[in-house]
């Protein structure tokens, strides 16, 4: 059973009559599947219409629909052979971030991100996908360990931002993030990063500095989340809509502004619609990428990274 | 004028509060246009520590590198202060790269060129980071300074451009780049290009690495967000100013996740020192010597 979304109400109602006419007709020996079937082809165009121009702040509600695939979806369903490795070897394993050896459709590879959990046990587990330092040096190590053993990196992110809290700062939640983000700038092998979620702030971009950033079609990605923005700039928290439009947080936004490479397209009505299509297709396109980048040197794909962030703000 | 300054400096200053610090800065000039005259009157001659209330005489705490002599807090300095505090005579300011100006074409409650313009018309300098070439009691060195009363010294393309300029002038010129940090975080205002500015710096300070020169990091009030996330936290030695306001969260972001009293000293310097993210705590009075010291050390030695 798919949640809806606010501004989904007409489709949740349409769908609702949808429901209500099917039990009608398993009781009675009434045809109505010509009924039926008018009522989904209206609802699947609806559903279409209305994704194509979701706007930032309904991208953003997309992007964080409790329902919508996280990491270990896409490692059940896009992945083969996963061998999830633990710890940091400082303090102690962190659940926001996973990360192991993987198999992408035939390519060996160390793939990591950010899980936020399905249900009340899991998010706790997972602390909301909110990583703490620890999160982060586990991903520098894995990082390290993947150049040693000539492993193409693949990162999945989504999280709404790094844990705030008063032990990540006493172990250097700055600190973590950079240095993480700096073992990015440093593979010596391809990285490929794709914001499946939110790509939110410092926490994102500590495993995204990558060769190619992908982002799945209705994710956002952002330097602050849009209630942030609003408390901070419009000081209301209610202007998280204007704020989402102005910092402009869409992959449409971001493949306009040059930050991102490609935009992978979402299942009709957004992948928690259909997670194992969306799988799919993100494994595809990670694949794509990683052949893109196969056979070069580690010298080159060093420098090409360094380019692709030194040219964003330079004339 | 120095008044108003000080009441800025003694609030716990915040991602979240650097806007709020903008509008004082904003009114602060504002008053200043037709407060030439009031500058002599007593009322300004003195101003009260904002961290132990002890009222001083404006002039003396200037001439002690604004660090109350009673206390030791140490309030914020302007860009210039800084350098002439740290370099010798003689050093040159280098220009301010210039970079696209807003390009997501940013709103908020105002428009962001109108944000830069009263910032630039307030300022020496035309954004928050500036570097100087010079030297540190004879040695060699290129030294940034970010401006809080700069929008909060906070990090966006300019920011990121001139990092990166500052790191190549001192690759160029075989020294050591150290950088003087403070600034409320990202800029927002430049979306994810300010935060595109954390990987871009840090391309900067691993080329500097690679070219076995220093990088060393001066903490100053206040250093959080997206600023101590990069470049901040990556120095070979980091140096903090006593009492600086150093942490990757705002503090009300962090009592609102645990909804308790949040430790004493909490994100402040001697609180980091004590938890091993920085070398050490450094007067201002001490600064320069112990820049100078640290750059004998790290001077590179030819290979036999």
């Amino acid at each position: 059973m798919i949640s809806f979304l606010d501004f989904e109400k007409p489709i949740a109602e349409l769908e609702a009559r949808i429901a209500e006419l099917r039990a009608t007709a398993d009781g009675s020996d009434l045809d109505i599947d010509g009924e039926i079937g008018r009522l989904e082809k209206k609802s699947a165009a609806m559903l279409a219409a209305t994704y194509a121009k979701l706007t930032p702040w309904q991208k953003t509600q997309v992007a964080r629909h409790p329902q919508r695939p996280h990491f270990l979806d896409y490692i059940r369903l896009a992945f083969t052979d996963f061998v999830p490795l633990a710890g940091d070897r400082t303090y102690g394993e962190d659940a926001a971030i996973i990360g192991g050896f993987a198999t992408l459709d035939g390519r060996k590879v160390m793939v990591m991100g950010h899980e936020k959990g399905h249900d009340t046990p899991s998010r706790i587990k997972h602390n909301f996908g909110s990583a703490k330092p620890e999160g982060y040096r586990k991903a520098i190590r894995l990082m390290e360990m993947a150049s040693k053993f000539g492993l193409p990196v693949v990162t999945l992110v989504d999280t709404a931002g790094a844990f705030p809290g008063v032990e990540a700062e006493e172990r250097g939640q700055a600190e973590a993030i950079a240095r993480s983000t700096e073992a990015c700038l440093a593979l010596g092998v391809p990285m490929v990063s794709a914001i499946v979620g939110e790509g939110g702030s410092g926490g994102a971009i500590a495993i995204a500095a990558a060769n190619t950033v992908l982002m799945l079609e209705h994710s956002v990605y952002s330097v602050i989340s849009p209630e942030g923005a609003s408390s901070i700039l419009w000081r209301t928290a209610d202007k998280a809509a204007d704020a989402a439009t102005a910092m402009k947080v869409t992959a449409q936004d971001l493949l306009a502004l040059n930050v991102i490479e490609s935009i992978v397209p979402e299942p009709n009505g957004g992948a928690h619609r259909d997670p194992a299509a969306t799988a799919r297709t993100l494994a595809e396109a990670i694949g794509r990428e990683l052949d893109a980048l196969s056979g070069r040197s580690a010298a080159e794909l060093v420098r090409q990274r360094e380019e692709r962030f030194l040219a964003i703000g330079s004339l | 004028m120095r008044r108003t300054g000080q009441k800025a400096v003694s609030k716990a200053l915040f991602l979240q509060d650097w806007y709020e610090t903008e509008m004082s800065w904003l009114s602060k000039v504002r008053n200043s246009i037709s407060s030439l005259a009031k500058r002599d009157t007593p009322d300004n001659l003195w101003m009260k520590c904002p961290s132990c209330g002890e009222m001083l005489f404006a002039k003396d705490f200037e001439a002690n590198l604004s660090v109350c002599p009673n206390c030791q807090h140490h309030g914020r300095i302007r860009t210039k202060t800084r350098f002439d505090l740290l370099l010798d005579d003689g050093y040159s300011v280098l220009p301010t790269p210039k970079v696209p100006e807003n390009p997501l074409n940013f709103r908020d409650t105002k428009k962001y060129p109108d944000r830069l313009k009263a910032a630039r018309a307030a300022n020496p300098y035309p954004d928050a980071l500036t570097n100087a070439a010079g030297t540190i009691d004879g040695r060699k060195a290129v030294l940034g300074v970010q401006d809080f009363a700069f929008m909060g010294g906070s990090m966006g393309m300019a920011v990121g451009e001139a990092f990166v300029a500052g790191v190549e002038k001192a690759v160029a010129d075989n020294c050591a780049y150290i950088i003087c940090t403070a600034a409320g975080g990202a800029r927002m205002q430049e979306g994810i290009l300010s935060l595109m500015q954390m990987p871009k710096t840090t391309v900067a300070t691993r080329r500097l690495a690679a070219a076995g020169l220093p990088y060393i990091v001066v903490l100053t009030d206040p250093t959080t967000g997206g600023v101590t996330a990069s470049y901040a936290m990556l120095g070979d030695v980091q140096i903090a100013e006593p009492g600086a306001l150093i942490g990757f969260a705002g503090q009300r972001v962090i009592q609102d996740t645990i909804r308790e009293k949040l430790p004493d000293g909490f994100q402040r310097a001697e609180y980091l020192h004590a938890h091993g993210m920085v070398d050490m705590v450094v007067h201002r009075k001490d600064l320069k010597g112990t820049l100078a010291t640290l750059l004998g050390y790290l001077e590179r030695k030819e290979v036999a």
